[in-house]
């Protein structure tokens, strides 16, 4: 086996998923936020919100094109670089990438155009209903795609044929339900929402810093601030933990995300701050806050985590077991299937490890002839790389609370104190723009990488999943990847930035107009009495 | 769930063995012409404006198009893995070609009129030729090695391997055979993009669009009895010599594989195949008179049963084969053993059942509302919201 490969691989995997998680999330709400802004339109019949609707959809189209554009990568990739995964577990994960393509992304996709070329074709209401399809689609999207990962990080519903050498399917209904992946999902989609929700506010803050188009602005911010306070709260309360006890090596995650070397006694306390040794096993300079630990990992105050050494020892175990699975299933595949009802028996109550067994294909062609000292490299080797988890998982947390703190002022200068944006907010709310995004990087980054050993937790070793390239190839791959998609994201970038400079151009006369008449109307310009309370 | 047993394994086989083809089919089709369109446009737009008619006949819906074959993918990853996972990683470097022109695609429609330097626009175009063209050209390269078999084998893992370094590999791909049968794509997709265009367009851009898809029309029909006459008596083809196991389970190893005689056996076996060369001839030739004379919609239709004939021929021919190895024919890839679990191939035809008649009809509704021509006038009329 040859590691260049693996690590290659795992490098340009993890460079694309992450670019690709650059547009994914805008698109996941402003879809959302534009359908909402065009119901309000087609609700009050104001061109205001017409405009809005069309200078926001803009936006989003020049970031749903490259999000599309480099979904197409993922899609493929996986066969491409990781053949080996494709064959072990397709029969399995295959399916919600295909559902995703029949149920959500040709709706999202089939729409978007009629989004963008059917204003004068359509009429107001069914344009709302293409808006809305768009933005169902995408979230539809981004549920078969969570289902389809939550099943890397807790494989139910399958079981191992040793005829095919691969994965099956035993129930469909528990892929789909998978806890894990239900919880993926909500919290997947509420950071988007507070992505676009903080992209929405920041873009309108700087016209108001700038005093250009004031009445879309405003109105833009009371949106996105309702919308991203609902979202950062269900980012943070809906957290995605709730699936960390469910296996083995989601404990380990939790663990390596909190460097608890040692099982504590419940509830665990959480540490703040820490500096964590790997080496030593042990975390220096540790500040802890006693018992939030064991709230936020297990929501109970008597149930215990389990710490990195125990479940080390508890790996080990395992790859002794998967051992006996190894041999057994040698026998198996020579007489093809048709062995003694012992061995086949002795096979199935070891074949949950079997994949403990191939963690042992790093140091020895065949696990049965491994020694001891390998099996001991073998499961510390279930110990993800603990700091930069610990890290990127704090750092995640202190961004979500931020936000909440950030919407919980904007919803309630919106709502209560008549839209009166002092400066220092409004510039606060431009220099967090990008925050969203690295938290959502920081978030794929702790479950991604938490998650080695692994692609496929405790069933299929990353070191295994790779395909049968060249070192060659994937260089010349991973620099063209490099090279294309920073020429793409620097283009991106630009036209985002001209088109935000631009402004709304669009309905800008028939908008100036109605404004003028709304505005005397309130004022009572009109001839009629003054109205004391605006609509909106 | 004993649900699924309702319908045989060999039968589910055969079943997403079409449904295979109809999604490649639904590709080729529907963005077939995105792409002929991507090929032929530096040919028929000479001004800016007529540019950005030719791409604007297609902005609404390349988008959707393109899905097919995001689909397909999914599609062979859900109901084929072995395929997925050999194709795609033998066809490494070509696979990354297609995508980086295909990537190049929806992202030159989208951004190609946000400025107005004629240089930014000029580069899109170049970008469009290249995501229309290449991928249009390297699909047949592939069906041409498919043909004639592809280096792979598995070893006792199921792991699948493949010989040689990544520069061999690609220029291996680069056969005259695999080169041929590339024309015969390139050409049929570009006739396929002019009779779109014919449609949707009238004016200059109709004219050029018209007579270049005309001889690109001429080429492929060529092009296609040279590749038949070819595979008769140049290419070797595959038969599985053992018994076939048609509900066995999906391991390629279980099953022996010759890789002598003709493809062209399966025409003595099975007669009535000769039907999807005939009717991918004469849609062809249908396509090429009706571009001749001017017909709009009838030549749109012509041309699409051309490209269902051709592209069925092939599946037809080689079947049950899908991805027959050169380098261990035994671990050639048929229907009877390299599909998903039963189980896995129901549940996914039970989705297939539910969603493929709402897509066709909502695709269906989209090309409906957006029914008329792409005028000079028009695009000239509104250079914000379209492209």
């Amino acid at each position: 086996m040859d590691f260049g490969i693996v690590e290659l691989s795992r490098l340009q995997f993890a460079m694309t998923a992450m670019y690709h998680f650059l547009f994914v999330p805008l698109t996941l709400g402003l879809s959302i936020i534009v359908a909402i802004m065009e119901t309000v339109y087609v609700m009050t019949n104001r061109p205001i919100w017409r405009q809005m609707t069309k200078f926001w959809a803009t936006l989003f189209g020049i970031n749903f094109v490259l999000g599309v554009a480099t979904g197409l990568t993922m899609e493929f990739q996986f066969g491409m670089n990781w053949s080996y995964y494709s064959h072990y577990v397709g029969d399995i994960f295959g399916a919600p990438l295909a559902i995703e393509g029949l149920m959500a992304f040709f709706m999202e996709a089939t729409f978007v155009g009629l989004m963008f070329f059917g204003w004068e074709k359509l009429s107001p209401v069914k344009h709302m209903v293409v808006t809305w399809l768009v933005a169902i689609g995408s979230n539809f999207s981004a549920l078969w795609i969570l289902i389809a990962n939550g099943w890397m990080q807790n494989p139910v519903g399958a079981h191992f044929n040793p005829l095919t050498m691969r994965m099956e399917m035993t129930s469909f209904f528990d892929v789909v339900f998978n806890p894990v992946a239900q919880a993926k999902f909500v919290h997947t989609v509420s950071a988007g929402y507070v992505t676009a929700a903080v992209f929405v506010m920041g873009v309108s803050s700087w016209y108001m810093l700038k005093g250009r188009h004031f009445e879309l602005a405003r109105r833009s911010i009371a949106v996105a601030a309702a919308f991203g306070l609902a979202s950062a709260l269900s980012v943070v309360i809906l957290g995605d933990e709730s699936g960390y006890e469910t296996t083995h090596n989601q404990k380990m995650k939790l663990a390596a995300m909190e460097a608890m070397w040692e099982t504590e006694p419940a509830p665990a306390s959480f540490t703040l701050f820490g500096i964590p040794d790997q080496q030593d096993r042990e975390t220096k300079y540790a500040i802890h806050i006693p018992w939030v630990m064991g709230l936020i990992g297990t929501r109970s105050l008597t149930e215990q985590i389990t710490g990195i050494d125990e479940l080390v020892k508890g790996s080990e175990e395992r790859i002794r077991n998967g051992i006996v699975a190894y041999d057994d299933l040698l026998k198996i595949r020579e007489a093809k299937g048709d062995v003694s009802a012992d061995v086949e028996k002795q096979f199935n109550e070891n074949v949950g490890d079997l994949g403990y067994a191939y963690l042992l294909k790093r140091y020895v062609d065949d696990p049965r002839q491994a020694t001891d000292a390998q099996i001991k490299m073998a499961a510390d080797d279930t110990v993800p790389t603990v700091w930069p988890i610990f890290w990127s998982f704090r750092l995640m947390v202190a961004l979500g609370f931020s936000f909440i703190a950030l919407m919980v002022y904007f919803f309630v200068v919106s709502n209560w104190k008549g839209m009166q944006y002092p400066r220092w907010a409004l510039r606060l709310a431009v220099i967090v723009i990008p925050a969203p995004w690295i938290a959502a990087e920081l978030g794929w980054f702790t479950a991604e990488f938490g998650r080695q050993p692994w692609t496929v937790d405790g069933v299929l070793p990353t070191a295994l999943s790779v395909s049968h390239l060249s070192v060659g190839d994937l260089l010349f791959t991973l620099l063209g990847f490099v090279a294309f998609y920073t020429v793409l994201f620097v283009i991106e970038m630009g036209l985002m930035i001209k088109y935000i400079k631009k402004g709304p151009y669009q309905d800008v006369e028939v908008t100036q107009e109605w404004l003028q008449r709304h505005d005397d109307r309130l004022s009572g310009r009109d001839g009629n009495a003054p109205v004391t309370m605006p609509a909106e | 769930m004993i649900l699924y047993e309702l319908i045989p394994l060999d039968v589910l086989r055969v079943i997403w063995w079409l449904l295979l083809g109809v999604l490649l089919i639904g590709f080729a089709l529907t963005d077939g012409f995105d792409m002929g369109v991507g090929a032929l446009l530096p040919f028929v737009g000479k001004t800016d404006s007529e540019r950005r008619v030719a791409i604007n006949t297609v902005g609404p819906v390349w988008e959707g198009n393109q899905v097919w074959f995001i689909l397909g993918g999914g599609a062979i990853f859900a109901a084929w893995p072995p395929l997925y996972a050999v194709s795609f990683s033998g066809f490494y470097l070509a696979m990354f070609l297609v995508l980086a022109a295909l990537i190049l695609r929806p992202v030159g429609f989208k951004y190609r009129s946000k400025r107005d330097s004629a240089a930014w626009r000029n580069g899109w175009d170049w970008a469009l030729f290249v995501g229309g063209a290449v991928p249009a050209l390297i699909f047949g390269v592939a069906v041409g090695n498919v043909l004639q078999g592809v280096p792979f084998e598995f070893n006792d893992m199921l792991m699948p391997l493949y010989p040689g370094n990544f520069i061999m590999k690609l220029l291996g791909l680069l056969n005259p055979y695999a080169l041929l049968a590339g024309v015969v794509s390139l050409s049929m997709l570009m006739m396929h993009g002019a009779a779109w265009l014919s449609v949707k367009t009238e004016g200059a851009v109709k004219v050029r669009a018209t007579e270049i898809g005309s001889v690109a029309g001429m080429v492929a029909f060529v092009a296609y009895i040279l590749a038949g006459i070819w595979l008769a008596f140049g290419i070797t083809g595959y038969h599985i010599t053992s018994v076939v196991p048609d509900n066995g389970p999906s391991n390629p190893l279980f099953s022996t594989v010759e890789h002598s005689g003709s493809w062209m056996q399966a025409y003595a076996d099975r007669p009535w195949i000769a039907i999807a060369p005939i009717l991918g001839l004469a849609g062809i030739a249908m396509a090429v008179r009706g571009l001749r004379a001017g017909r709009e919609v009838s030549t749109l239709l012509w041309s699409k049963l051309g490209i269902f004939g051709v592209i069925s021929s092939v599946g037809l021919t080689m079947f049950p084969f899908i991805l027959p190895s050169s380098k261990m024919p035994d671990a050639s890839l048929t229907v009877w053993d390299a599909s998903s679990s039963h189980q896995t191939l129901f549940i996914m035809l039970v989705c297939a059942l539910i969603f493929m008649p709402l897509i066709l009809a909502y695709t269906a509704w989209v090309y409906k509302v957006l029914w008329g021509k792409v005028t000079v006038e028009d695009v000239e009329r509104d250079s914000h919201t379209v492209y």
